[in-house]
């Protein structure tokens, strides 16, 4: 059964319809690359996905739960790390973990060990009692995203996870994803940064709140005859594909 | 530097939210406050307790009692039922005769007569003993008249001003000046501090106009709009409050344009040293309500204050202000009164202006 | 709830590390008290009283200087005339006119008749009316003073003898602080729960939140708890602070005072919380908060009393907790009343916490979905 699942979601904000009957489903322990311009829709389609808005029409699967009728069950099983990076700036990073350890019903002996583990492999130890404001964005990042995998659920979402940071760090930061894949965790990520999408195992676009494209990033670039999938979406974009020409 | 001001003005009136806060809260408390603040003492209700009920303490009673000063709440029958009626809060006095009161006057010529007062709150409390000796003395003239006793020194009374006594007259003028205030002062401090924020005010630095234009581009659409702003006050206070108009429009328009100015620069000042927004607003907010609110004259009269706190008054816009209104529009005197008052306010808004420009220069270096 | 602890625990720490709020709930509590106590008082004092005296007698001089002994008003200007006295009154170097008429002496001991003039700048009403009633006293026992003369019958005369309870000094402080405190506890919790919550939600980690198993209702309380004991610790300070500088009396029951603090302050936390569901930025919020509270500040009953407002305000006045919180330090703390004396009050105060609460929770939920 796939982790992530979406029939025919659409969500209409007054006449303006974000997302057009999106259709989609994960693989296990699968990366998958949400990409599109901004705008398109991507934010409000993992806010579905995620329990945080409810859709107009259409329905979502997340680990075999149904979202909308219980929300509550899927966000026990669920990691997300936000564009904003939500941590509590104000809080240590020691503090940090622990309050989301706390709020996912972690016991505390758990929590200890995790926050020490943590630690140790963000090289933060020394830094625990250091307020998160104060840490450098590429620290930060990656605190965020062991927070987000604190609970060990098995599917995260991660909204925009590198905006901001300097190359050399994001590639850091796929080692982190990568390491997660490997151990069966199914990820979905959106960015809009398209080299990105060259790190995922399959990727989506989407344009104008639906999906023109969905594909392994390769077959992708080959059918659009690109080098790049930045030039493969200037490409789709271009010609205003739309959904249903191509992909899935 | 026209085109400069143009943008801001339209950038002013796109913004509804704002331009809601800009009109419609001054004009909403004006209304309010005008009409709540008051601290005329009208129907106040006390007790009596009159045990022997005869013709005089009956008669003093509903003299009293017709003034429109007081309203008989309760009856009481006995002296113990006071205490609680102050302490449920329902009686500001009480009105307490001795058994034999018509009788002693008549033969022994004197007989005292008790008056309780609330001083919870002293100012009422004050107040309404205050009238009901005044009350009482009446009474007791128009008795002795009665009894062709001599009458003696008496004293006719006049209210200049404010004959018929309206408490809007104290209050309506420190509203004015308040609000204009806050208004202009906060308007402007958000502006600029917004400004800094966003990073666009770097880009109107690195542009060929000075430091003098910018500031005064940026204020100068507030200073129109808070203009219009105390005309709209000013035409509440006469209109819906009645207040009067007694001495030069002309004048009174000056008084306000500089005024506003004042203000304005008082936002600026603040927006050059706030980091923030959020720090501007707060700084306008609680720095300069609180103590215009308190130590300007508006609610409480300056010359019961202590010496320190009178001092740090007179630093205050508002506290010039408010006589410079009270002075135009309730007693129609001009210049020569409040010439003092509006040299003040004008030093005030060049210093201001000056402070600001020397911080706004520093923060360029 | 263990989540409940842990947010309540991020709560505390948050506050405690922030620069704006904690000063904000410590130190402002004692410094508008202290401020607004020594500012807030109407006493009337101190009156200055410009004499025209036309007659020159030494009953003249007399009356005069009985008005100067009064302890109520001193001598400002002896203006010659009607029209430089009026002057005196324009540019309020006077706020009182005594007008003593050519021949006044000779008219009193004759006619056993003579007349003054007193008048008053009533801008400020009641100050006028207060100037007035002193001056008014000060002259009628001056005419007692004059008609005692053993030779002819006295006229009869009727005495006042008054008393003030509950605050025979008239200290203004004994009136003012009791309520301002009410007032600086209420406007405190109301302006930080509303920024606080507003706050989550501008930096989004009011997002994160929502993507985590904690309920709705559990995060909300997490919110709300920790301000609502911080209450409780303001009361504390600030009835310290009144006992120690201000002497203020403290007849009732101090038990039942925060009895009432704890259940009044579900009432500002959740205006707060209601006032944040309206606001996307800390800067929306701060705006509208300051709004309401100034007015509810203003109409409170602490400036002006609430009997003198008109009917219509006083109606609006049911929905203004402040007034409640204002009107029971007083009646508790002065009087020393007791639950049965106040208990109208209480109820309101519930009745007012619940619906506001419950509609803060309803429009939150609107929000959210």
């Amino acid at each position: 059964m796939s982790p992530i699942i979406a029939r025919d979601l659409t969500k209409t904000f007054g006449a303006f319809k974000a997302v057009d009957r999106l259709n989609l489903e994960v693989r296990q322990g699968e990366i998958f690359g949400f990409l599109g311009a901004n705008g398109a829709g991507k934010t409000t389609a993992l806010r579905m996905l995620t329990g945080l808005l409810t859709p107009s029409a259409g329905a979502a699967e997340v680990a075999g739960i149904d979202v909308f009728r219980h929300p509550n069950r899927v966000k026990q099983r669920i990691g997300y790390m936000s564009q904003k990076f939500s941590l509590y700036e104000d809080l240590t990073v020691r503090e940090n973990i622990r309050l989301y350890g706390g709020i996912y019903g972690l016991k505390p002996a758990v929590i200890r060990s995790k926050t020490e583990r943590i630690l140790q492999e963000l090289e933060l130890t020394d830094h625990q009692h250091t307020l998160a404001r104060a840490l450098p964005l590429g620290w930060k990042q990656k605190l965020a995203f062991s927070t987000a995998m604190l609970h060990d659920p098995a599917i995260v979402f991660l909204d925009e996870p590198t905006s901001g940071v300097d190359p050399l760090t994001r590639r850091q930061f796929w080692e982190l994803i990568y390491a997660a894949a490997a151990r069966g965790v199914t990820l979905m990520v959106t960015t809009h940064y398209m080299e990105e999408a060259e790190y995922c195992m399959r990727v989506s676009i989407m344009a104008e709140g639906r999906i023109v494209a969905l594909d392994t990033p390769g077959r992708l670039k080959a059918r659009f005859n690109a080098q790049t999938m930045d030039e493969t979406f200037r490409k789709i974009a271009e010609w205003g594909l739309r959904s249903g020409d191509m992909g899935d | 530097m026209f085109f400069f001001i143009r943008k801001e003005f339209l950038h002013i009136l796109r913004d509804r939210r704002t331009l809601m806060i800009l009109f419609g809260m001054p004009v909403a408390q004006v209304l309010l406050f005008g009409f709540v603040l008051n601290n005329e003492i009208k129907d106040a209700p006390i007790a009596v307790f009159d045990p022997a009920g005869d013709e005089t303490s009956v008669a003093l009673t509903n003299k009293l009692a017709a003034s429109g000063y007081f309203h008989i709440e309760t009856r009481l029958r006995d002296a113990g039922a006071i205490e609680p009626e102050f302490r449920k809060g329902h009686i500001k006095m009480a009105l307490v005769f001795p058994p034999d009161f018509g009788r002693a006057l008549a033969h022994e010529g004197r007989a005292t007569v008790q008056l309780i007062g609330d001083a919870g709150d002293p100012n009422t409390a004050s107040a309404l003993i205050n009238y009901a000796q005044a009350i009482i003395a009446d009474y007791q003239m128009a008795y002795n008249q009665r009894t062709g006793a001599p009458v003696g020194l008496t004293a006719g009374t006049r209210m200049q001003y404010n004959p018929e006594q309206k408490a809007v007259f104290n209050f309506v003028p420190g509203v004015m000046t308040m609000i204009l205030m806050l208004i202009a002062a906060m308007m402007t401090s958000i502006t600029l501090a917004r400004e800094k924020e966003l990073g666009t005010m770097e880009v109107l630095l690195v542009s060929p106009l000075r430091p003098i234009q910018i500031l005064l581009g940026k204020t100068i659409p507030y200073l129109f709009l808070s203009m219009i702003n105390a005309v709209v006050v000013v035409l509440l206070g006469i209109f819906v409050f009645g207040m009067p108009m007694r001495g030069s429009v002309a004048l009174l328009t000056a008084e306000c344009f500089l005024y506003m100015f004042v203000s304005l620069a008082l936002g600026i000042f603040i927006s050059t040293r706030a980091k923030d927004q959020m720090t501007a607003m707060f700084f306008s907010a609680l720095g300069l309500l609180m103590p215009t609110m308190l130590l300007s004259g508006f609610i409480f009269p300056r010359e019961s204050m202590p010496w320190v706190l009178q001092k740090i008054g007179m630093a205050i816009p508002a506290t010039w202000f408010n006589p410079i209104i009270k002075g135009i529009m309730i007693k129609g005197v001009g210049l020569e009164v409040l010439a003092t008052q509006t040299i003040v306010l004008g030093g005030m808004a060049v210093f201001l202006l000056a402070l600001s420009l020397k911080n706004f220069k520093d923060r360029l270096q | 709830m263990p989540v409940l602890f842990f947010l309540i625990q991020k709560e505390f720490l948050q506050i405690f590390r922030n620069r704006i709020m904690l000063p904000l709930l410590l130190i402002m509590p004692v410094f508008q008290t202290v401020l607004l106590s020594f500012a807030a008082n109407y006493e009337i004092k101190n009156l200055a009283i410009a004499v025209t005296d036309h007659d020159r007698s030494a009953t003249s001089r007399a009356l005069i200087r009985k008005f100067t002994a009064s302890g109520y008003f001193r001598l400002a200007a002896l203006p010659p005339d009607a029209k430089t006295a009026e002057a005196e009154l324009a540019s309020d170097r006077a706020d009182l006119l005594l007008e003593i008429p050519p021949q006044m002496e000779r008219d009193f001991v004759r006619e056993k008749h003579a007349a003054i003039r007193i008048t008053a700048n009533a801008i400020n009403a009641v100050k006028g009316g207060m100037a007035i009633g002193y001056a008014g006293n000060i002259v009628r026992d001056f005419n007692q003073e004059l008609l005692a003369d053993p030779a002819s019958a006295a006229p009869a005369a009727i005495e006042v003898a008054y008393t003030n309870w509950y605050n025979p000094r008239l200290d203004y402080k004994t009136f003012m602080v009791p309520g301002i405190l009410g007032l600086i506890v209420s406007m405190i919790i109301c302006f930080l729960t509303a920024l606080n919550i507003v706050r989550e939600r501008e930096i989004g980690t009011m997002e994160q939140m929502n993507v985590t198993p904690v309920r709705k209702w559990t995060f909300i309380l997490g919110k709300l708890i920790p301000f609502w004991l911080l209450s409780l610790v303001m009361m504390a300070i600030g009835l310290t602070v009144g006992r120690l500088l201000f002497d203020i009396p403290m007849e009732g029951s101090l038990g039942l005072v925060f009895l009432y603090t704890l259940f009044f302050t579900p009432c500002m936390l959740g205006l707060g919380f209601l006032i944040s569901n309206f606001s996307d930025t800390q800067q929306q919020g701060m705006f509208t908060a300051w709004f309401f509270l100034v007015i509810c500040i203003l109409m409170s009953g602490l400036f002006t009393p609430l009997e003198s407002m008109p009917d219509w305000a006083q109606w609006m006045n049911l929905l203004n907790p402040i007034r409640y919180f204002v009107e029971f330090m007083r009646l508790v703390l002065l009087k020393g009343a007791v639950f049965e004396d106040i208990q109208q009050n209480f109820f309101s105060v519930l009745a007012y916490a619940v619906s506001v609460n419950a509609l803060a929770v309803a429009t939150y939920q609107k929000r959210v979905s």
